[in-house]
């Protein structure tokens, strides 16, 4: 059966840059994978690309070369990018194509993100009494969590904390200061429970993998980690999801819990067996949480996890080691790949002051509106 | 004279209100609010009871963009208000704006009421939505 493999990954510094427009920042990480890869752009056979805000993936083409490939402009929410992996990832796998990009870049304003009701289905009135806000969301599913498992504020500081020592040693990053707990702790509150410091911000940036069957990769004497698994799954009933005016009574599972399961089943691993992990920390509850879904630990496990800093880059299991969305920032469209590069990166040993020693499992995950997870698993 | 925010969200009931769910006709399913336009067909109309209890909340901290919001107040006179889910027994869990000055005094499982909020002004009036509040 043909296996599927990343042979090339390039990105854009993720950050403000106000000389760029998202495209440029996209061109460049398409550009970069392609001399990682030591392909040109007539070699590629398919592409799949989106942006939330900085206009059409295919856009890239004119600069890129004209050369008729088969290109198809993804979008879905937060998860744009990990739908842009699974999409060239089962291209190849069908037996289709041989060798593909995929990219993703974006460029927002600064601020909470606009929301617009009706184009999610939701009546206006949701919007005009002051519930639109993804950052509420984050607040109240992380202030029920906290609750019920007994998650202190002090974990949720030690998560932003972690973010920026690990942005610090990153080149994409950010946030290339870290930042310490009390600052943390007592930065503008935004959200009750969550502080300025415990969210990411909207930012820029741009991410391209190439994608190549096994036979292709060997064809062309090169090499890169495999895609064991990967799966997109959307809310299903009794999950909690951002613009929600309701909820069912009767809880269920998340889109995360079920995107995890199908993708360890794809890839015949379990938690236990992932050495490295990039999971969505649009805010520290984020992560936290996501730790749970993910199977990586028991509900309110995550307490004695961060006071241990199991999660650091020296700890058990290294969480978000490129500073994740806290200290990357959130570019919509690059932000599930950029998770993917440094997965790739880390499996090559090319992690340069973040490298997790020997791993050759990596997984990452990211969760987007209204309520689907896009998870991935490479292995070395 | 006020006006509701959107009509068939909620109907007043005395000094306070009763939100409008809807029940799906085939599995029971209960959403908040009850459905319009086509898919209204496929709901019966429910009223929710008057007292649930907090589900989880959190503080509005900073003004949300205009649009969609169309509360009072400019960046710099907005103040912060309380945000919820009330988990109606039996029926469906709510959210809603929650009206309290001490925000410190919010916990989940306490019992919440539901009543009128003016919370905008518009070339009407004023422009009322349904809110939470604790229930005494």
């Amino acid at each position: 059966m043909t296996q599927v493999h990343i042979v090339g990954a390039g990105i854009h510094p993720f950050g403000r840059h106000p000389d760029k427009s998202g495209l440029d920042q996209g061109v460049h990480a398409v550009r970069e994978a392609l001399a990682d890869a030591g392909l040109d752009w007539p070699d590629i056979q398919f592409a799949f690309g989106g942006s939330s805000a900085a206009g059409a993936a295919d856009a890239a083409l004119p600069r890129l070369g004209l050369t008729g490939v088969q290109f198809i402009n993804i979008s879905n929410g937060c998860a744009t990018g990990g739908s842009s992996l699974l999409s060239g990832y089962w291209a190849i796998k069908s037996g289709e194509f041989d060798l593909g990009v995929v990219l993703g870049f974006d460029k927002h304003p600064r601020g909470a993100f606009n929301a617009d009701p009706e184009a999610a289905g939701l009546p206006l009135w949701y919007g005009e009494t002051g519930m639109m806000l993804t950052t509420q969301f984050f607040a109240m599913k992380i202030r029920r969590y906290m609750d019920l498992f007994g998650i202190s504020e002090t974990s949720l500081g030690r998560v932003a904390v972690k973010a920026f020592e690990n942005g610090a040693v990153t080149p994409h990053a950010w946030r290339r200061e870290p930042v310490d707990l009390e600052t943390v702790l007592s930065s503008q509150m935004l959200s009750d429970p969550l502080t300025k410091f415990m969210f990411c911000s909207p930012a820029e940036g741009g991410v391209a993998l190439i994608l190549a069957s096994d036979s292709k990769m060997r064809e062309l004497g090169i090499a890169g980690p495999s895609v064991r698994g990967a799966a997109v799954r959307t809310r299903p009933r009794g999950s909690f999801e951002v613009f929600a005016p309701s909820l069912d009574v009767e809880r269920g599972v998340s889109a995360t819990q079920l995107a995890s399961r199908a993708a360890y089943e794809m890839a015949g691993v379990g938690p236990g067996d992932i050495d490295v992990a990039q999971i969505q920390d649009t805010e520290s509850g984020a992560e936290i949480m996501h730790m749970a879904e993910n199977g990586f630990c028991a509900d309110g496990d995550q307490e004695q996890w961060l006071a241990d800093g199991a999660s650091r880059l020296s700890g058990k299991l290294p969480i978000n080691t490129d500073g994740g969305c806290l200290a990357c920032g959130e570019p919509i469209g690059a932000s599930g790949l950029r998770q993917v590069y440094e997965n790739v990166q880390q499996l090559r040993g090319r992690a340069e002051g973040r490298q997790v020693a020997g791993a050759r499992l990596a997984y990452s995950q990211v969760y987007g509106a209204p309520g689907l997870s896009a998870v991935a698993i490479l292995g070395a | 004279m006020s006006g509701a925010v959107a009509e068939g969200v909620f109907v007043e009931a005395g000094e306070g209100l009763q939100l409008i769910a809807g029940r799906r006709k085939t599995d029971g399913e209960m959403r908040f609010p009850m459905p319009r336009g086509p898919e209204a067909a496929l709901y019966d109309a429910v009223e929710l009871g008057g007292e649930g209890r907090l589900w989880s909340f959190t503080v509005q901290r900073f003004r949300p963009k205009t649009p969609p919001y169309i509360g009072d107040n400019d960046e710099k006179s907005f103040k912060p208000f309380a945000v919820g889910y009330v988990e109606f027994p039996g029926q469906v869990i709510v959210e809603g704006r929650i009206q309290i000055d001490d925000f410190s005094k919010l916990r989940i499982g306490q019992p919440m009421c539901v009543g009128p909020e003016p919370f905008a002004t518009s070339t009407r009036g004023e422009v009322t939505t349904y809110a939470f509040r604790p229930a005494s």
